[in-house]
């Protein structure tokens, strides 16, 4: 009797101190969701907040006088003289208008590098889409140096960053804004150019286009592959040894980190079976057995949630194993298969470790037409960026990291709506 | 014709004679009084034709296409034989280039020496007899097999079952393809790895602890010892690794409890899924992140406790490494947690115990097999993690445990080593293989490991 008395008051008094380590543990909780979820906030507020500027790009307007001994050209259609032409010497002249009586020659060079090194050949493109402006003029906005374009940016901003501008140049900057000659214009060439050593000409175009060849590859492989392995295992499999194999190959696949994938490319496909360096096909292939255990387990999982009684009805009516699997087991188990097949297709479109093994790190300017064309792909992309060093290309990277991470968010959310609209409950 | 062309030949073809064959089992059908007659049904005679008209040519074009080269350089390279055709691997390459290139028209051809350019000549002849012969035999071979599978259609004939027998063939193919891509994985890293140990050996690689894998051009050249030794590497890797296990073990495993045990059924269904955002962020992302946002923000906040903070430091790439964890080790021991019988939370609840008490005296230990495989799988993952080394860890070989300074990781020597041209065969190259080799045997490992210890120590409920 006294002794439980004892046992109950040591049991209350304790009471206090086990409702304070209870409620310790239920914050413990709570901060380490509100870590969590404050790291995804903190990643996206980052990327976008450095990477929302570069969709637009400052442009300046300028009185382009088409003159033809200016350029050295008179014959638009001699491929000679287009190709000896100066067309850097358009806007040179135009700037020269613009700002009268700048003769030093250092003052000559911070006047031009207000301009990117492009322009001229983006008036090149203008003047051949309509000739008759030969010897015409007429006002165009110019594209900005990239280090004109972040100065500009951030002096709007109020807090200006001069460190690669002369004294000049800002002078100049301020002038062209009070008569309203400078201004942001959204940035059309990010889309639809291929990758440039200067910022304001680089885009991300060669790389989509790039992650469209590999990823359509990489689908065209592994889908009907991981299917049919997948239907095999669940379907067909004897219980044996080598079954049992399949199936711890498939598991330990999936967990192999990817950057063994690409040693695997480069030593069996490159070197091996002599593939060409940096094309999509052999991205597409690495990212295809990368992909596979992927697949093959989501059509695991969908082909198992088939009730058997489909199947059974099925043998009943005296349909064979094959077409049981075919005309009732697969359409149904199809829209676990397609969601499946979007995550690997997600998982690929994000992988870049086993492209750099590969050669899909070299710098490509042009934008590949086909599956053999020398390529990048999107993230391999942004990784080139990263490492770059001009200050431009951290807003460029961040830009193409928003866009990558908008496809990936498209494609997940088509995911789960599939799952949501088509898998049917049994 | 190019291969892609015959591909989409052999597949008309097929689709050919898969109408063919159908059409003649309805021809033979139809005195007999209807399909019913037949033994199998039309599509499959079909099917049938089409199989006998594809499979063997397309059979033949992957042979074809994997043993022509290396036959028509052989024929070729023996050609030479001789004055050009030195012994070594290298020059035999070089040679071989050249030849190719000539044949190619990249190289042009005046001031050649004759024998290559007879060479060049003798290749190009080759390799267009290749693709004409090849043409030829593809459509012999499709037509014969297409004739074949026509003429063998008749009322009593099992087609189903011989298209059947080949379909589970094909889908025993896919199944093998993993089994394939491990050979594949293994023969790959194998091979070179062997042939690294053969100019560094084994003990010094495993063992030394300097790393720098500039192989000397020069002799007197600075910096460039050409030393294997991986022990710094594999300190910066398990430096790195840990670090990240510190971020996500603990934060990771508290939200799996919070949200199993605590949060309300709302809570749960949108913490879940934002967490899980996280899974889903590509690397390269989380390497940018690491590199310009993670490290200067440490480099300025260790200034102003006076620490010397590297811009490259293991903290900023184990940190960012162990947020992109958090989601895999939260969902592995959500999964666990949830599964632990609802029977066992109520009696320890019946007993007195509080809701954390629980969590912690049965809950935990019964679900702990699970954890620790979970967290053994994240290991694996943090090892073999790339880009964010790539991006935000030193390239420098230091041999430190201290988190702030700049080390490298094996992930990023393999990067390293292998990207740009390099010859093929140096000790160089070959050693991000032999990387590689332990990079797989480790991951491998921990994953049997944990798979292991699920199976071993589970406990059964009912």
């Amino acid at each position: 009797m006294n002794n439980s008395m004892t046992n109950l008051e040591k049991i209350r008094k304790s009471l206090s101190r086990r409702n304070r380590a209870e409620g310790l543990f239920r914050w413990a909780g709570r901060v380490a969701i509100f870590l969590g979820l404050m790291a995804v906030v903190v990643l996206f507020v980052d990327i976008i907040g450095k990477g929302h500027g570069a969709f637009r790009i400052a442009y300046i307007e300028l009185d382009i006088d088409y003159d033809p001994e200016k350029i050295g050209i008179e014959n638009l259609s001699d491929p000679q003289q287009l190709a000896g032409a100066d067309w850097q010497a358009l806007p040179k002249a135009a700037l020269n208008k613009q700002f009268p009586g700048i003769t030093s020659r250092g003052d000559k060079r911070s006047l031009y590098g207000l301009i990117s090194n492009g322009a001229g050949y983006d008036l090149k493109d203008r003047l051949m889409a309509n000739p008759l402006l030969l010897g015409d003029q007429e006002r165009v906005w110019i594209l900005t140096d990239d280090d004109i374009d972040t100065y500009y940016k951030s002096w709007l901003a109020g807090e200006p960053y001069a460190a690669r501008l002369s004294d000049k140049q800002v002078e100049w900057i301020a002038e062209l804004h009070e008569h309203g000659k400078i201004r942001l214009q959204f940035n059309a060439n990010f889309f639809t150019r291929g990758d440039s050593r200067e910022p304001e000409q680089a885009g991300i175009r060669g790389a989509l286009v790039g992650s469209l060849f590999t990823l359509a590859l990489t689908l065209i492989f592994s889908f009907p592959v991981g299917v049919a392995a997948a239907i095999y295992l669940e379907e067909f499999a004897p219980k044996n040894g080598w079954t049992d194999f399949i199936e711890v190959n498939i598991n330990n696949l999936a967990a192999v980190p990817s950057i063994i994938f690409g040693l695997l490319g480069l030593a069996i496909f490159i070197n091996f079976f002599h593939v060409p360096r940096s094309v999509p096909i052999v991205g597409g292939l690495v990212l295809t057995l990368m992909t596979l255990p992927t697949i093959i387990i989501s059509s695991r999982a969908a082909i198992k949630s088939v009730p058997p009684s489909i199947r059974e009805a099925a043998l009943g009516m005296g349909a064979s194993k094959y077409q049981m699997v075919l005309h009732h087991v697969l359409p149904l188990a199809m829209p676990g298969m397609l969601t499946g097949a979007i995550i690997g297709m997600a998982q690929a479109l994000g992988e870049s470790a086993p492209l750099l093994m590969i050669g899909m790190v070299a710098f490509i300017v042009d934008i590949p037409g086909g599956f053999s064309d020398p390529a990048t792909v999107l993230p391999v992309q942004i990784f080139l960026w990263a490492d770059s060093p001009e200050r431009a290309f951290i807003e460029k990277t961040s830009a193409a990291i928003m866009v990558l991470l908008s496809f990936l968010i498209v494609m997940n959310a088509s995911a789960v709506w599939l799952r949501k609209r088509l898998e049917r409950r049994w | 014709m190019a291969v892609t062309n015959i591909l989409i030949l052999v597949f008309g073809l097929g689709v050919f004679a898969f109408y063919l064959g159908r059409a003649r089992s309805l021809a033979i059908a139809k005195p007999l009084g209807g399909i019913r007659y037949l033994h199998s049904l039309p599509s499959y005679y079909g099917f049938h034709s089409a199989l006998w008209c594809a499979l063997p040519a397309l059979l033949l074009l992957a042979l074809w296409v994997v043993f022509d080269d290396p036959l028509i350089n052989s024929i070729v390279a023996d050609s030479v034989t001789g004055s050009q055709a030195a012994g070594d691997t290298a020059s035999y390459n070089l040679l071989m280039n050249k030849i190719s290139n000539v044949s190619a028209g990249i190289l042009p051809r005046d001031g050649r020496d004759p024998e290559i350019l007879a060479a060049a000549d003798l290749m190009t002849r080759l390799q267009t007899l290749s693709r004409w012969a090849l043409t030829a035999l593809i459509l012999t071979l499709s037509i014969t097999g297409l004739a074949w599978g026509w003429s063998r259609t008749s009322q009593v004939f099992r087609a189903r079952q011989v298209v059947e027998n080949v379909v589970e063939k094909l889908l025993l193919g896919c199944a093998c393809v993993a089994i394939l891509t491990t050979l594949g994985i293994v023969l790959s890293v194998l091979f070179e790895s062997i042939q690294f140990f053969r100019s560094v050996p084994i003990f010094d690689f495993v063992f030394g602890l300097e790393w720098s894998p500039q192989t000397a051009i020069r002799e007197d050249q600075v910096g460039s010892s050409g030393s294997f030794g991986a022990v710094p590497l594999f300190v910066g890797t398990l430096l790195v690794s840990a670090v990240a296990m510190f971020v996500a073990v603990p934060v990771g495993l508290m939200s799996a409890i919070y949200l199993a045990e605590y949060a309300s059924k709302a809570t749960r269904s949108y913490a879940k899924p934002a967490l899980e955002i996280l899974a889903g962020i590509p690397t390269v992302v989380y390497g940018f992140f690491a590199a310009l946002t993670v490290a200067p923000f440490l480099r300025d906040l260790g200034e102003s406790f006076g620490l010397s903070v590297s811009s490259e430091s293991a903290l900023a790439a184990g940190g960012v490494m162990g947020v992109m964890i958090i989601p895999f080790i939260s969902s592995l021991a959500d999964d666990v947690i949830t599964a632990v019988p609802q029977s066992m939370r109520d009696g320890s609840l019946a007993m007195g115990a509080t809701k954390s008490e629980t969590v912690r005296k049965v809950i935990i230990p019964a679900a702990l097999p699970g954890i620790v495989s979970g967290i053994m799988l994240a290991i694996s993952r943090a090892i073999g993690e790339t880009m964010i080394v790539v991006m935000a860890a030193g390239m420098a070989a230091n041999l430190t445990a201290n988190p702030m300074e700049s080390v490298t990781t094996v992930t990023v020597q393999i990067v390293t080593l292998l990207t740009g041209d390099q010859e093929f065969d140096s000790p160089k190259t070959l050693a991000a293989f032999a990387l590689g080799l332990m990079l797989f045997t480790v991951t491998l490992l921990l994953n049997i490991f944990a798979l292991q210890i699920v199976k071993k120590y589970r406990e059964q409920y009912e």
